[in-house]
């Protein structure tokens, strides 16, 4: 690669103290980003933007189905691979960059993690919601077990309290994870709610345990959290190149990186590598472009779970409803992820009750 | 017919104690002891309350004075890892185990689908599936019944309140038992069970969502008549069983929206998820001891060589 170096660039003086810091960028458009392709992205397509991430030094790539393993359903859609497929695809092309998955328990289980792990990945997401940790410890003491760099992953944590999500975070800890994250899958946090939870966590766990910070960007809020979470002592940032996420996508990489640069934040990412993988490779494979609109602003506004978009807009057309009536109704019934067979159920109700339905079995 | 067939509850858990309100309740069963392995637990102080024995020293305490307590059939709540072990010896010993952790060692039951049959068979030990199963496989079978079934997907969302500490330790094992009960008990060639626990307050009461994909074109007049008809048989022994939306189609899709409210017992009325797995298996005890009763059936100690 011959990019101009980016570290040559002038450097904030303003973040003396962030200057060196290092920061490790999991990239997630290759998982999140399913989200926003429906599921729908081509083994091809994953290898030339996989080995585009590592080209530009991105350490950490999660890679399969959006909802990761066991995601291919009707509840979560079906991708155009398996999720084995996808990584023997994938693992074998990269140079430098390691391959994670995500773990949801109830919906992925310990046979699917063991069958990736077969495929060659080095790190698992084991996500729960934010309340609900101790679903989660057979799972992370497994991921330990295969050798695996495990992140505890605690999901809508706007929903939790700052110390209530340090207890969480101290259950995926004592299971064995060696990260825990702050993981804002409705974008709706504000830096301040990104610093006390970093701070809770830190506050509550081991000083070798690291925190990461998983943002959405519903509100523009992405790289603001995450340099938020950075100032806090946070470690670790998912981001995806050219926002590819659900809702109006994560922390764009592309962008997180420039800023890191910046303020003098080591992520070791090369900034020109990754600008042109996200305005020539990825942009113009998106279906519609991942952006705060007026549906995807409604996901961060009313902390509705970001994967709920792309479903409610199709809903919303089919029942003739608004698809913002259908998320701030989701989120008042405070729905959350892997209740995406509410969104229909929720739209059907409405119908009813405006009148739009004629046959009750329609 | 004024006698009862004697039964243990083992685990004082939520499932444990919910089932133990619905005995108390039965014409044919009644609850003798109830084993836990917590001397604090509510379950077990709940028991004792109502009068029944309980020990917090585990299913052990009681091998020995089953035969003298008129102890025939025992259920188990406890947790997939030892269910297989605590059915050994239970078995050995003549009792005849229902199975309500995912562990799945005996057939599958789901009571107006196949529990008359296993009655029949003298199965020693019937699994109960999981609470999802219980709600969900009844729809499953209704369009089974109809047409051909390449694919079924369940989603059950469970208050968080109801979800005890064996039910989110054995998340991987419900996963397996439901997905494999979907084909077994539903008729569906392919299944698949997802979980999700909410924490929302006030709690949500369970939720249930069925997916079928059929072969052919979903004949909607039969699918949707087979599938009341089955909501009515299960309304018999759960009466919160309720259709909120549905069926609705799309190209071979049936898609179902189910909620369970509970009768209340143990836990609130959100908590159907209890109240559908106990009394399921509350049926599933009363159909053997009904049995029993009649002299239809008689239980032998089985050999203990199996493992």
């Amino acid at each position: 690669m011959s990019h101009a170096n980016p570290q040559r660039l002038p450097v904030s003086d303003h973040n003396a103290a962030l200057r060196e810091r290092q920061v490790v960028v999991h990239d997630m458009s290759l998982r999140d980003g399913m989200h926003a392709k429906r599921e729908q992205i081509p083994v091809e397509k994953m290898v030339e933007i996989a080995t585009g991430l590592d080209d530009a030094g991105v350490p950490l790539i999660q890679v399969t189905h959006g909802a990761g393993m066991g995601g291919n359903s009707i509840q979560h859609g079906f991708a155009l691979a398996s999720n084995e497929d996808y990584l023997k695809a994938v693992i074998p092309r990269l140079k430098q960059a390691r391959v994670s998955v995500l773990l949801i328990p109830g919906l992925g289980t310990m046979r699917e993690l063991e069958s990736a792990h077969d495929c060659g990945i080095a790190s698992v997401h084991v996500a729960t919601h934010c309340t609900e940790a101790d679903t989660a410890p057979q799972h992370i003491d497994f991921c330990r077990k295969l050798g695996l760099d495990t992140t505890g992953f605690l999901m809508m944590a706007h929903l939790n309290t700052p110390d209530g999500l340090a207890a969480q975070g101290k259950i995926m800890e004592d299971a064995g994870a060696q990260t825990i994250y702050i993981t804002d899958s409705s974008g709706y946090m504000i830096p301040q709610d990104v610093i006390d939870r970093v701070e809770a966590l830190k506050a509550a766990l081991n000083c070798d345990t690291q925190i990461g910070f998983h943002g959405h960007h519903n509100l523009g809020m992405g790289v603001a959290n995450s340099i938020a979470a950075v100032q806090a002592g946070a470690t670790r940032i998912d981001a995806s190149v050219a926002g590819l996420g659900a809702g109006a996508g994560n922390t764009p990489t592309e962008l997180f990186v420039a800023v890191a640069d910046r303020m003098g934040i080591d992520t070791g990412c090369e900034l020109f590598a990754l600008m042109d993988l996200a305005e020539d490779v990825v942009t113009p494979f998106m279906d519609e472009l991942v952006r705060v609109d007026r549906e995807s602003l409604t996901l961060g506004y009313a902390g509705v779970y970001s994967t709920f978009l792309l479903p409610a807009k199709r809903i919303a057309a089919r029942y003739g409803l608004s698809a913002r009536d259908i998320l701030v109704e989701l989120g008042r019934r405070k729905m959350i992820g892997g209740q995406e067979d509410m969104i229909e159920d929720t739209a059907l109700t409405m119908a009813r009750e405006q009148g739009l339905l004629d046959d009750p079995a329609a | 017919m004024t006698d009862k067939i004697g039964c243990a509850i083992i685990g004082s858990g939520n499932i444990g104690t919910d089932l133990l309100y619905k005995l108390g309740r039965s014409e044919v069963l009644t609850p003798k002891w109830v084993v836990g392995i917590d001397p604090d637990s509510e379950g077990l102080a709940l028991a004792r309350e109502q009068g029944v024995k309980t020990t917090h020293e585990g299913i052990d305490a009681i091998l020995d004075v089953l035969e003298d307590d008129g102890v025939q059939i025992a259920f188990d709540a406890t947790s997939a890892y030892v269910h297989p072990e605590n059915s050994r010896k239970m078995n050995e010993r003549g009792v005849l185990m229902i199975d309500l952790t995912p562990a799945g060692i005996g057939p599958k039951c789901v009571p107006p689908i196949n529990l008359q049959q296993h009655a029949e068979n003298r199965e020693m030990n019937v699994n109960m599936i999981s609470c999802a199963g219980q709600a969900t496989i009844p729809i499953v079978y209704a369009v089974s019944q109809v047409q051909s079934v390449d694919y079924a997907e369940i989603i059950a969302s469970l208050a968080s309140k109801s979800v005890g500490p064996g039910t989110r330790h054995n998340l991987d094992e419900f996963t397996y038992t439901s997905s494999s009960a979907i084909c077994e008990v539903g008729g569906s060639r392919r299944g698949k069970a997802l979980a999700g626990i909410n924490p929302a307050e006030p709690p949500m009461i369970m939720r249930n969502t069925i997916y079928c994909l059929t072969d052919d074109a979903p004949d909607r007049q039969a699918i949707t008549a087979s599938i009341q008809a089955m909501i009515e048989q299960v309304q018999e022994y759960v009466p919160g069983y309720r259709l909120v939306n549905g069926p609705v189609f799309e190209d071979n899709r049936v898609a179902v929206f189910m909620e369970v409210k509970g009768l209340g017992d143990y836990l609130p009325e959100y908590a159907g998820n209890l109240d559908i797995m106990t009394a399921a298996a509350a049926q599933t005890g009363e159909m053997f001891a009904r049995r029993l009763l009649a002299g239809e059936l008689t239980l032998e100690p089985v050999e203990a060589a199996t493992s």
